[in-house]
């Protein structure tokens, strides 16, 4: 845990919603806004992908985001960078203290194997969906497809490796009202699904909804924890700064 | 894993010397084998990996990873594609291990890992966007630039999550072979990076060599 920031009040969400458990959904997130994701039975996964709805070519960047900040999990007090050396969201608040994102997403054959084929027409909307499908689902929504899927977030999921580098999936990681706050630096096309992690051992196919709420942040000062949490993050900022520049002007 | 190869540079089918800051693009067949060769030690080669015939379908560092249960490459790593499909095998490697969590330098990486006024240093990125513009039959473009391979190259995760970039274990001479499953289209930037101590700022050539 690398610093405390004051969570927003939770009075005054701008928006609730609940997205059912192996789902998916998509929207554009602006500046300013903190996103709040809750893991509301406990047990969840969000797989998130992020793009800049102005020029969807700069998108979240897994190997930039986690040697900038030296780090293997993502936790409150890191930041989101994209490929662009910029910050999409900073992580300032966490309750877990890791979140993967080196495991990937669930694809059809691998959810076939582990929790069997159940289709639309035999299940309805509990259908047993997969993470790739999801976001080329929502990709398509904005004339993204293959060529965009890139490394994800699995949110609320923990795999840890030993020193031999070998993978480890922590079952029961999160728990019942378990959140994350992301703050957004700069406007992002936020794509997500709820489908199960792909490293989740359980034998019947996990289904766990996510809450999320938006709320109006705090103006970011200079001192603030997550542009502070290292050099390499307040540089980034520093390339938000120029980016908002005609902007700050207007 | 150490593992020699048997294979001798003399009845290599094709071999090209890839110097610092340049790229390297060559389809690679089924059934062939392709070896990375450290000439001068701790070089990174950057490199990606796509389905000749249809390059929507490319290496993915993190179905690899996933699918294997580690972290690291060596000799016996299958590398899986963004469709959960084999693409080769790594059949020797004189170094025991290789990175796929950290991705190519960028110009714009470079600003936050070193410094704002480092933009205009080349970097692996623009290696590839050179060589996915020269090469526009293709039909590649910075979409398709994704994670990597970075052979050569050691960044050890620790069991607490953190993640280091250690001095490499590579060395003059050392080297990575690969058989094809498929037919690939090879990409490689030979890394030009001068900030990085892995290297000890000093980007050397590569070879690349080709086995039918």
């Amino acid at each position: 845990m690398l610093h405390t920031a004051t969570p927003p009040n939770p009075a005054l969400p701008l928006y609730d919603d609940l997205i059912p458990g192996g789902s998916h959904w998509s929207f554009i997130i602006r500046r300013g806004h903190v996103l709040r994701l809750i893991d509301e039975e406990g047990g969840a996964n969000v797989g998130m992908l992020m793009y800049n709805p102005a020029n969807p070519l700069e998108r979240y960047n897994m190997p930039d985001t986690l040697k900038n900040q030296h780090t293997f999990l993502l936790t409150q007090g890191h930041v989101l960078l994209s490929d662009m050396g910029r910050v999409f969201a900073s992580i300032v608040h966490d309750d877990l203290g890791w979140h993967d994102t080196v495991s990937g997403t669930c694809n059809r054959k691998l959810v076939e194997q582990r929790w069997g084929r159940k289709t639309y027409q035999d299940a309805r909307n509990l259908y047993h969906r997969n993470g790739t499908h999801s976001f080329l689902n929502e990709l398509a929504k904005y004339g993204l497809g293959k060529k965009d899927l890139t490394a994800n977030l699995n949110w609320f999921s923990k795999v840890a490796t030993n020193d031999d580098g070998d993978l480890r999936f922590v079952p029961g990681h999160s728990r019942a009202g378990a959140s994350v706050d992301l703050r957004f630096e700069m406007d992002t096309l936020l794509v997500l699904h709820t489908c199960p992690h792909p490293l989740n051992p359980a034998s019947d196919y996990p289904r766990f909804p996510l809450r999320y709420q938006l709320y109006k942040a705090a103006p970011v000062s200079d001192a603030d924890p997550c542009k502070t949490s290292s050099p390499e993050a307040t540089r980034a900022f520093a390339n938000n700064a120029l980016y908002h520049l005609f902007e700050q002007e207007a | 894993m150490i593992l020699e190869s048997n294979l001798h540079p003399e009845t290599a089918s094709f071999r090209a010397t890839v110097p610092a800051g340049e790229y390297f693009l060559k389809v690679v067949k089924a059934g062939q084998t392709v070896r990375i060769l450290d000439l001068e030690g701790n070089q990174a080669a950057d490199t990606l990996f796509y389905n000749a015939h249809n390059p929507t379908e490319r290496y993915s560092a993190v179905d690899t990873i996933r699918e294997q249960g580690n972290v690291y490459l060596t000799a016996g790593s299958r590398l899986i594609s963004s469709e959960g499909n084999l693409m080769l095998d790594i059949t020797a490697d004189t170094c025991g291990r290789h990175d796929t969590l950290g991705g190519a330098c960028a110009a714009e990486s470079n600003t936050t890992r070193y410094a704002l006024d480092k933009k205009c240093m080349h970097a692996c990125r623009d290696s590839w966007l050179v060589a996915v513009t020269e090469h526009d039959e293709l039909g590649l473009s910075k979409r398709d630039i994704t994670h990597n391979i970075n052979f050569f190259m050691n960044v050890p995760v620790t069991a607490e999550g953190g993640l280091t970039f250690a001095d490499g274990i590579s060395d003059a001479g050392k080297y990575v072979e690969l058989k094809a499953a498929m037919d690939v289209l090879v990409m490689i930037s030979n890394c030009p990076q001068l900030n990085n101590p892995c290297n000890a700022y000093n980007p050397t050539p590569i070879e690349v060599l080709l086995w039918d």
